[in-house]
């Protein structure tokens, strides 16, 4: 187990790097980040002073190296619209972010995982063809679309929830349910797919035979093993949500970190959008490793290979 | 102690397919004492699996099963709560598959999946659990049974997984095993061995075990009594040392004639086998399922097929009353 880990800890290492070596070199392919700098009207020597100023002068490697070691402490230089460091910029944006991923990760689930396991003990039963119109719907209302529709009915008809701002949990209700129904569709038909797999495999049989009641099969024997493949898929989703949902935080008026990255790339600060882009992708990085340790904790096949 | 305690009468099993009914299993009857072995013989597709899983409820709800009688110590399975049909499953009735690679779940330890039908029904801790696995595997001959506790169905080979199968099937003391073919999926060379020990265990603990197998060499060493199934019917059913000796349906007899013996068949010339194949059990099925293939064959065959008793719990189904011997004499 632990040969393992320690096998995907030096992966995730690897791919960071890299991950972190194309973040930083796309921006300088995206144009003359001294030009963006300086402006419209400046002059061409404004420019080269802003070149020097910042360092944009020197061996790209070198300027990696540099920008890889104070990120790497945290530091992530001043953004340059609002002239403050990116670390606390961010910092302040990213708890937003991280409270709404992981309400609406766990709404995900805790939607996903019961329905797919009652869609798959009776398919085609009128459970299932619920879970499967849940599903369908998920996939069809776009975000912003279902995000108004709540508005409209809990926030302004029925003046349950506020309408927007983040500043108590009532505020991140309709924002999670946004978010994780979006991501349920999914992982409910991987969860009922994985059931049925394992329902009809000869160890459920087994497990039948030793007199185990209904609910023990389900949960112990099935849902053990039908889970494997939907840990993996909920940590690409959970990545997914912390960098993408930046609809949601633009209806809710959440000020997140994905709404912070949307602003920064329009407004071309590029210290902000680098930093953003690598703490996402370590997001990413780190629930993929986590739910790799999850799995081989859950199948032991997994370890000894 | 000899008193029957396993009575099936009149079972059926109806199975829906896309064009209409299968039935699988129509009518069968036998009927066990506590200690016997019965041995199921018949080729594949005649029901024998069927069977073993009715008899555990473990068929689904989209298969029916119907009986006159399905009796288990005074309990009709039939009519049991499914809470009733588990507290007999695994404790007073389990069962061995076939296919040990697939039969044993991934995600726990062999020592997990031993214990569990023990705690679930008998009143004991885990460590007297434990002590009973240690005990059933070493008795199921596995060598430093305590540290295999431990391990995961992936690290042992099919001989081993169909051991600790077998121990798994023991833990709570059943007085009845039933075994589907417990050795077919293994390499040859231990089919022998496991058979023998699983024959010796259910002998040593006193239990009665249905014995599903292809060997009619091990029937012939082990079974009390024989049921010989075909196309979802028994055909002949009596004691083993009856049925090898006076085999009375053509295809009890087709069967004996397929066992290659010793001294007798020579090297390279091919063993007996029987013409055809089975029939479809979808939708109505009349008269002798087996005379498509029977040699013995008369116009009464499509009719309704009388049941002789030619002996003392020796029974079979033809319309030949005595058996016929026509193609023996034809070949005599
Ligand atoms: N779940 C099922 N659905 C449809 N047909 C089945 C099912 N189970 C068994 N059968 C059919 O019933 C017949 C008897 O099967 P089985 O009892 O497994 O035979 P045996 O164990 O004697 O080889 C076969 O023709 C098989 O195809
Ligand atoms: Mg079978």
């Amino acid at each position: 187990m632990l040969q393992f880990i320690l096998k995907r800890l030096g992966l995730a290492i690897l791919v960071a790097l890299t991950v972190s070596f194309i973040s930083f070199s796309l921006l300088f392919l995206a144009g003359d980040p001294a030009a963006a700098l300086a402006g419209e009207t400046a002059s061409g020597e404004d420019i080269e002073a802003i070149r020097v100023l910042y360092g944009f002068d020197r061996p790209m490697l070198v300027q990696y190296g540099e920008w890889l070691w104070s990120a790497v402490r945290g530091n992530f230089g001043e953004s340059y619209y609002f002239k403050l460091p990116v670390s606390s910029l961010i910092a302040e944006r990213l708890s937003v972010t991280m409270m709404l991923g992981v309400c609406g990760i766990t709404f995900a689930l805790l939607m996903a995982v019961p329905l797919g396991v009652l869609a798959a003990m009776r398919p085609n039963s009128i459970i299932d063809r619920i879970a499967l119109f849940l599903s369908v719907a998920g996939q069809a209302l776009p975000s912003f679309w279902f995000g108004l529709i709540l508005i409209v009915v809990f926030a302004i008809q029925l003046r349950w929830l506020p309408v927007s701002g983040a500043a108590t949990w009532a505020h991140f209700v309709m924002p999670t349910i946004v978010l994780g129904y979006y991501a349920m569709p999914a992982i409910m038909r991987l969860t009922r797919a994985g059931m049925l797999e394992v329902l009809s495999s000869d160890y459920i049989r087994t497990a039948r035979a030793k007199g185990a009641s209904e609910l023990r099969v389900m949960f112990r024997h099935a849902l053990r093993n039908a889970i494997i493949p939907v840990v993996s898929l909920a940590a690409v989703q959970m990545g997914f949500m912390l960098g993408g949902s930046i609809v949601v935080e633009s209806i809710f008026a959440l000020h997140g970190a994905g709404y912070l990255a949307w602003e920064s790339i329009a407004r071309n600060d590029l210290p902000t959008v680098q930093a953003l882009i690598l703490i996402f992708s370590m997001f990413y990085i780190v629930f993929n490793f986590l739910a790799d340790v999850l799995n081989a904790w859950l199948d032991p096949r997994m370890r000894s290979s | 102690m000899t008193d029957t305690f396993l009575d099936v009468k009149g079972l059926t099993i109806d199975i829906p397919v896309g064009g209409g009914t299968l039935h699988a299993v129509r009518g069968i009857d036998f009927e066990l004492k506590r200690g016997e072995v019965l041995c199921i013989v018949g080729e594949s597709g005649s029901g024998k699996s069927l069977t073993s899983l009715a008899l555990m409820g473990l068929l689904g709800r989209r298969i029916k099963v119907r009986a006159e009688r399905m009796d288990f110590d005074g309990t009709a399975l039939l009519d049991a709560s499914p809470r009733q049909m588990r507290s007999l499953r695994g404790a007073r009735m389990s069962m061995i598959f076939q296919e040990p690679m697939t039969s044993l779940n991934p995600a726990y330890t062999i020592g997990d999946q031993l214990m569990e039908a023990m705690l679930l029904h008998r009143d004991v801790s885990r460590a007297e659990a434990r002590a009973r696995a240690v005990d059933l595997l070493e008795k199921v001959g596995i060598t430093a049974a305590a540290s295999r506790l431990g391990q995961y169905p992936h690290q042992l080979s099919g001989g081993l997984r169909q051991r600790v199968m077998i121990a798994m099937a023991l833990m709570c003391g059943p007085e009845l095993i039933i075994a589907d073919e417990p050795t077919t999926a293994l390499d040859v060379t231990i089919q022998a061995q496991i058979l023998r020990l699983l024959v010796d265990l259910v002998r040593e603990m006193g239990m009665a075990m249905i014995l599903i197998t292809h060997d009619l060499g091990v029937v012939a060493r082990v079974a009390d009594k024989v049921a010989v199934m075909y196309a979802g019917e028994l055909v002949e059913t009596g004691l083993a040392a009856d049925v090898f000796r006076a085999p009375m349906h053509p295809y009890t007899r087709g069967l004996l004639r397929c066992i290659p013996q010793p001294g007798k068949s020579r090297r390279g010339e091919p063993l007996g086998t029987i013409r055809g194949i089975v029939p479809s059990l979808v939708g109505e099925v009349s008269g002798c399922v087996f005379r498509t293939r029977c040699d013995e064959a008369v116009a009464a065959c499509r009719g309704t097929i009388p049941q002789h008793w030619p002996g003392d719990g020796h029974a079979f189904r033809c319309v030949h009353a005595s058996g016929a011997r026509i193609a023996e004499q034809e070949g005599a």
